[in-house]
């Protein structure tokens, strides 16, 4: 029996990792590199890093960490976070790392379109954060969750499916750090729709949450709080189910 | 010494990464001189059929490649693309492929509605079809990283190493003498990967 990929997503922020609630109250948890290396004894199923603020800030990825995380893993490695060119994105999967993510440059198609060209689709993974709004309607927002572009979600999936993406993750703003169940409305929404795999994110709290994400339509789980924090006052401790835990839950 | 073909194609740092950690020595190279060096292969890859191909072409490596290949047969092991491109040919593209081994490579096809995406993306268990060095001493139940839209179809059973099962099972890695090729990302497969790698550098 084959399992869903389980996926911890680390956020950065400068040169720490941080861990944010509906993309807010960014809280300290600790190196970056020095977690890379855990998760990768712990043989997670792949890793992704997503840089929260170099695309607010205008900066570009920092190569010198990225170089140094990619070295300590040796399982499937994403990065995400101010990839706003062709050049970049060979300079990252050059380093080693297999997956680009693309957000707040998603939204120019031609851009999508060329990267999955130029690298394969199964490179280019396009990462959306949504947000539901007053009227039930769930939107897409860039620049980390600060900017609203008002494009439906599911319509731009579609999109970005056509435009050549190999993935799409899918994170709820709402549902970020709260540790309460993914939003599975907004996946099954979203994974009907398309061909490609879809990553769920934002509200996995317990193992359970993982099975009903993909039973929703999602190929894959991802979760950072969980990962990075235990018991109810949030103690900063990391880790990750044993693969017998994944196949029980999957039988 | 063991050369990682460079041509324009795919993630050649990890396979390297990898095998420094298990203690060997690799080079990425575009360089015929240093190929000519080389006592092992590697054939990486990432990308579309034809590009592959085409930027094999281009380098000038098709002619060097069959040499070491097949008159001083030194250990060859394709990876991904790689190993797609050892086979005749690609319903992804036009171009014929290197034809080492009597095997096509064939696009997934699934419904629109059906839980099997396509690329093939994930961890997948690797039946083991024959014996091979390759496989010695593998932990048990294998399970490597798979990233692939296309697939490869033997028409030889005896070169078939593994298989894995994506709504359909399929060959995910073939071995014939010297040449060996597979699907997954041994590069990127935590403890079995390294296991392989360390196979390879033994051979």
């Amino acid at each position: 029996m084959e399992t869903p990929r389980i996926i911890p997503i680390l956020l950065l922020k400068g040169t720490g990792l941080y861990k944010t609630l509906k993309f807010k109250e960014p809280k300290y948890i600790g190196d970056p590199l020095n977690a890379v290396k855990i998760f990768n004894d712990k043989e997670v199923d792949e890793l992704i890093i997503l840089d929260i603020t170099a695309s607010l800030e205008n900066k570009k990825p920092n190569y010198e960490l990225l170089y140094q995380m990619a070295g300590e893993c040796f399982m499937p490695l994403g990065y995400g976070g101010a990839v706003s060119s062709i050049e970049e994105i060979r300079k990252l999967i050059s380093m080693g790392i297999e997956k680009v993510s693309i957000n707040s440059n998603a939204v120019k198609l031609d851009f999508i379109r060329e990267a999955a060209d130029v690298f394969g689709s199964s490179t280019i993974v396009v990462s959306m954060d949504v947000k539901k709004n007053f009227w039930g309607k769930y939107e897409v927002y860039t620049k980390s969750g600060t900017s609203n572009t008002k494009m439906e979600a599911s319509k731009f999936a579609v999109e970005i499916n056509k435009a050549g993406a190999g993935e799409l993750l899918v994170n709820s703003i709402d549902r970020d750090g709260v540790m309460q169940g993914y939003d599975l409305d907004l996946i099954k929404s979203i994974s009907g729709e398309i061909d490609i795999p879809l990553i769920a994110c934002g509200g996995a709290g317990e193992l359970n949450h993982f099975k009903q994400a993909v039973n929703a339509g999602a190929s894959a789980a991802a979760a950072g709080s969980m990962f990075v924090f235990h018991g109810k006052h949030r103690a900063v401790l990391i880790s990750y189910p044993e693969q017998s835990e994944i196949n029980a839950l999957f039988r | 010494m063991i050369a990682i073909i460079d041509y324009g194609c795919g993630n050649l740092g990890s396979i390297k990464n990898m095998i420094r950690k298990i203690g060997g020595e690799a080079v990425i190279t575009s360089n015929i001189d240093e190929i000519r060096q080389a006592k092992k292969i590697i054939l990486p890859g990432v990308g579309s059929f034809d590009t592959g191909m085409n930027n094999l072409k281009k380098s000038g490596f098709i002619d060097i490649l069959n040499e070491k290949a097949f008159n001083e047969k030194v250990p060859f092991l394709g990876i991904c693309l790689g190993m797609q491109l050892m086979t005749k040919g690609s319903e992804e593209g036009s171009e014929p492929g290197l034809a080492w081994f009597d095997a096509e490579t064939i696009k997934f096809k699934f419904e629109k509605s059906s839980v099997n995406k396509i690329p093939n993306m994930g961890w997948k268990h690797v039946y083991q079809k024959k014996e091979s060095a390759y496989l010695k001493e593998m932990y048990p139940e294998p399970r490597f990283y798979f990233v692939h839209s296309y697939y490869v179809k033997s028409n030889k059973p005896e070169d078939v190493l593994t298989t894995s099962t994506y709504g359909t099972e399929y060959v995910s890695g073939f071995e014939k003498g010297n040449l060996c090729g597979v699907q997954f990302h041994p590069e990127k497969s935590h403890k079995f990967g390294m296991k392989l790698f360390t196979n390879f550098l033994s051979i």
